[in-house]
């Protein structure tokens, strides 16, 4: 296995819009500045795939950030920090070990996914995996697409759907139609993008928004065939070929705890000019709190322009952060999960996937610890990113302390290099 | 306020003390069972779940082999996630002169009536194809086995409450001592036996005991059955896992019962940590990428620590701590509790109720601690 080093004055870790904004700021220095992520392209979750013509805001960022000599490692994920300053990255054909001055982590969220009968069933996968497939080629036109959970998410990707030709049967928010308007009339206040990008879009007129409802239920014989909602405390079924759901997002922290960084309330805690609590490692975009893209970008400015020492230039950005922070709280705050969702799991609905672990094998242990020991939740291959924040919905557990590997990786890649040239000095 | 009144208070939930509890339950004591954590959330949890007879010492035989029998008649009892299954070991010869220690482990085992087969390095290869070629060959030791730990822990606790006794998980407990276990909260348990079963945490309990942490890692992968069909350790782990003084590596590895490969091992005394150490995971991993070079390609899920409690002369301590009459310790156990903590709860058991012993007590006596001295302070 081919290993080779890398070394960055400023290194970035997540190519998504914050990694990409703080790429662009901090490059203007003339200082090395790479950038990793483990999809094949940069744009993160939110910006994966598009074009100018299909996202002009996302296509003038990275215009920009290739006008810099930026270093881009794509399809290369970082797993862990075997010393201070050093990381090691997995690529395709290779490691890396990518040592680093200041560190930008800009790894952003996924999806929260809670269970329910039925929600192993195929084609029933979260609305941002459906809007990944599709994107890399699933045809979906004319299928029926239910969209179920809460987040704005699931309106931009029942756009997306739509323009590709499915049909989208209904949008399912399990907020109530009251909160819903009055996060509208803040985003329209704001005048922002995301106004335009989500509420004012054509295709969403004719899809049905329907509140106050949730998906108790998905049916099938192996492959979806029907969603069952809970609507004004009633049960309907509704047919269809794919259930998109999404229960808003979660915050990638994993690489934040292992480095060491503080987290407050879930999030990775960071001062004004986005340092965390490590020295030389800032963070930007969701991991410090779910904002969107228009604060992503603003929070990987600041960060760039921090990480080389510009704090003035990014003082300026202070003003509208705090804006669009706001913005997040009220994220947080109209779409937090209603607490009938805690029920929704059966005793038979299977929790943790890489396992199979049934609800009601977890309900039998106190901790998540507990659980885990004995019952194998989170240990399977997704090291329990599905099953650890819906556990801690569900039953109000605390999540472990990470340990290296963050993700899984080839067995020899373990085997840090530190320890090689050690081995290496001890034989000569 | 009163406190709580038992015979016999076992510190510690991990798999020896939920054997001690479950034995002195058997004899109709009132037992309560305390630990700040979870049930096998210490040393069983982070051990491999290895049964295994070793020949380190006459007295390390006995408790193993003992124990070993005492699984297997425990066995149609077990429930499902206990996993036991009696894959066998095979002690894997990388040389000639390991192979020689084949032959005398051989003689050894058959002398005593422990089944085992002597593999040439065709048998071996044929065995276990995995395995780098070139090998001497090996011993297989057919009655071993593995188990999943902190289920089997789990399980002897369940049996013990189903004959009266009391659990107490995640209480912590800042005293224990003439008879009374004074919990972190200030409340108190009256007890005529304190068992000290708290592993490598038994020196915080019981001061001045021959108990020294021994740090190890693990690996495990992710599923790919029939990788490996035994639970394999090279040979010359008895010289790397001999040494009380330095760190050491050995390739030992194991079959899960999901197809994973669970990859050990590794021994550090002075760390106290528990954060992966990159250096001597490496070089844990290269040993066992040196002996089945397949592994490297394997898909590595996750790591962890753990930390054994280790004697002088690597035999536990099982019997009454002479400097206080109410206290009884069972810790000690290294990297053998899972195998040795069945036998260890009949040897407390048989002390505390005045019943004879299948096997001689006195090798694991506390009492003999008082000449033993760490090698390495």
């Amino acid at each position: 296995m081919v290993s080779a080093r890398k070394q960055f004055d400023v290194l970035i870790v997540g190519g998504g819009p914050a990694g990409i904004a703080a790429a662009v700021s901090a490059a203007q220095s003339g200082k090395r500045v790479g950038i990793v992520d483990d999809n094949p392209a940069l744009g993160g979750q939110i910006w994966r795939g598009e074009t100018a013509q299909s996202n002009s805001e996302a296509a003038a960022w990275l215009a920009k950030l290739h006008a810099w000599d930026v270093e881009v490692c794509a399809g290369t994920r970082v797993f862990d920090q075997p010393v201070s300053g050093v990381l090691r990255a997995e690529s395709g054909d290779g490691t890396y070990q990518i040592e680093y001055g200041k560190l930008i982590l800009a790894t952003g969220a996924r999806e929260r996914f809670l269970p329910f009968p039925g929600w192993t069933l195929q084609n029933v996968m979260g609305a941002g995996a459906l809007q990944a497939l599709v994107k890399s080629g699933l045809p979906v036109s004319g299928k029926r697409v239910a969209i179920a959970g809460t987040g704005p998410l699931l309106l931009a990707v029942a756009a997306y759907l739509k323009n590709d030709g499915a049909k989208v049967v209904a949008i399912y928010e399990q907020v109530s139609r009251t909160a819903l308007a009055k996060f509208a009339l803040k985003v329209a206040a704001q005048r922002g993008k995301l106004a335009q990008a989500l509420w004012l879009r054509k295709e969403l007129r004719d899809i049905p928004l329907i509140t106050n409802a949730w998906p108790v239920a998905a049916r099938g014989n192996g492959v979806v065939e029907s969603v069952v909602l809970c609507r004004g405390g009633k049960h309907e079924e509704i047919a269809c070929d794919y259930l998109a759901c999404g229960f808003h997002l979660v915050p990638n922290t994993e690489l934040a705890v292992l480095l060491g960084c503080r987290l407050q309330n879930g999030y990775v805690q960071v001062d004004d000019f986005q340092q965390t609590s490590q020295p030389n490692v800032f963070c930007a975009g969701e991991p410090t709190g779910i904002g969107g893209v228009e604060l992503s970008l603003i929070e990987g400015q600041i960060a760039g322009l921090v990480a080389i020492g510009k704090e003035g230039e990014a003082q300026s950005l202070f003003s509208a952060r705090r804006k669009m922070r706001s913005f997040a709280e009220a994220l947080d705050r109209t779409f937090a999960l209603r607490p009938e969702l805690k029920s929704l799991a059966s005793t038979g609905t299977i929790v943790c996937r890489c396992e199979d672990v049934k609800y009601g094998q977890m309900t039998q242990h106190r901790s998540w610890r507990a659980a885990k020991l004995h019952t194998r939740c989170g240990m399977g291959p997704c090291q329990g990113r599905v099953c650890g924040p819906a556990t801690q919905f569900l039953l109000g557990w605390t999540p472990e302390s990470v340990r290296p590997p963050i993700f899984p990786v080839a067995l020899e890649n373990l085997i840090s290099e530190t320890h090689e040239e050690k081995e290496h000095t001890f034989v000569m | 306020m009163s406190a709580e009144k038992y015979d016999v208070v076992i510190m510690g939930a991990g798999i020896v003390g939920a054997a001690c509890a479950l034995e002195c339950a058997r004899q109709k004591m009132r037992v309560a069972v305390v630990d700040h954590d979870v049930i096998g959330g210490g040393a069983t949890a982070a051990g491999m779940g290895h049964i295994v007879v070793m020949d380190d010492s006459e007295a390390q035989f006995a408790l193993t082999r003992y124990s070993q029998q005492l699984w297997q008649q425990l066995r149609p009892e077990l429930p499902d996630d206990v996993e036991y299954t009696q894959c066998g070991t095979i002690w894997v010869a990388a040389d000639d002169e390991e192979m020689a220690e084949v032959h005398r482990k051989a003689s050894y085992y058959q002398r005593r009536g422990v089944p085992v087969q002597i593999l040439s390095a065709e048998d071996l290869a044929r065995l276990e194809p995995n395995l780098r070629k070139g090998m001497a060959g090996g011993l297989l030791v057919t009655e071993d086995g593995v188990l999943y730990p902190p289920c089997a822990a789990r399980f002897l606790i369940e049996q013990a409450q189903a004959l009266g006794a009391t659990v107490q998980v995640g209480a912590p407990v800042a005293e224990i001592g003439n008879g009374r276990v004074r919990r972190a909260d200030g409340s108190e348990l009256s007890a005529g036996v304190i068992v000290n079963a708290a592993g490598a945490w038994a020196p915080e309990l019981t001061r001045g005991i021959s108990v020294k942490k021994r740090k190890g890692h693990l690996v495990i992968t992710d599923r790919y059955p029939g990788f490996i069909q035994h639970q394999l350790v090279e040979l010359g782990y008895l010289k790397s896992a001999h040494s009380v003084s330095s760190d050491s590596v050995a390739f030992n590895v194991q079959p899960r019962r999901t197809g994973q490969v669970l990859i050990g091992s590794s021994r550090q005394y002075g760390a106290e940590h528990k954060e992966v150490d990159h250096e001597i995971l490496g070089r844990m991993l290269q040993r066992a990428q040196e002996y089945m070079p397949r592994l490297s390609q394997t898909s590595a899920i996750r790591v962890w620590t753990g930390f054994r409690a280790a004697t002088p002369d690597k035999l536990p301590l099982i019997g009454p701590w002479g400097e206080d009459s109410t206290v009884f310790l069972a810790t000690g156990h290294e990297g053998l509790g899972i195998t040795t903590s069945l036998a260890t709860g009949r040897l407390l058991a048989d002390q505390l109720s005045g019943r004879a012993s299948q096997i001689a007590r006195e090798p694991y006596l506390p009492s003999r601690a008082t000449t033993m001295e760490h090698a390495h302070v």
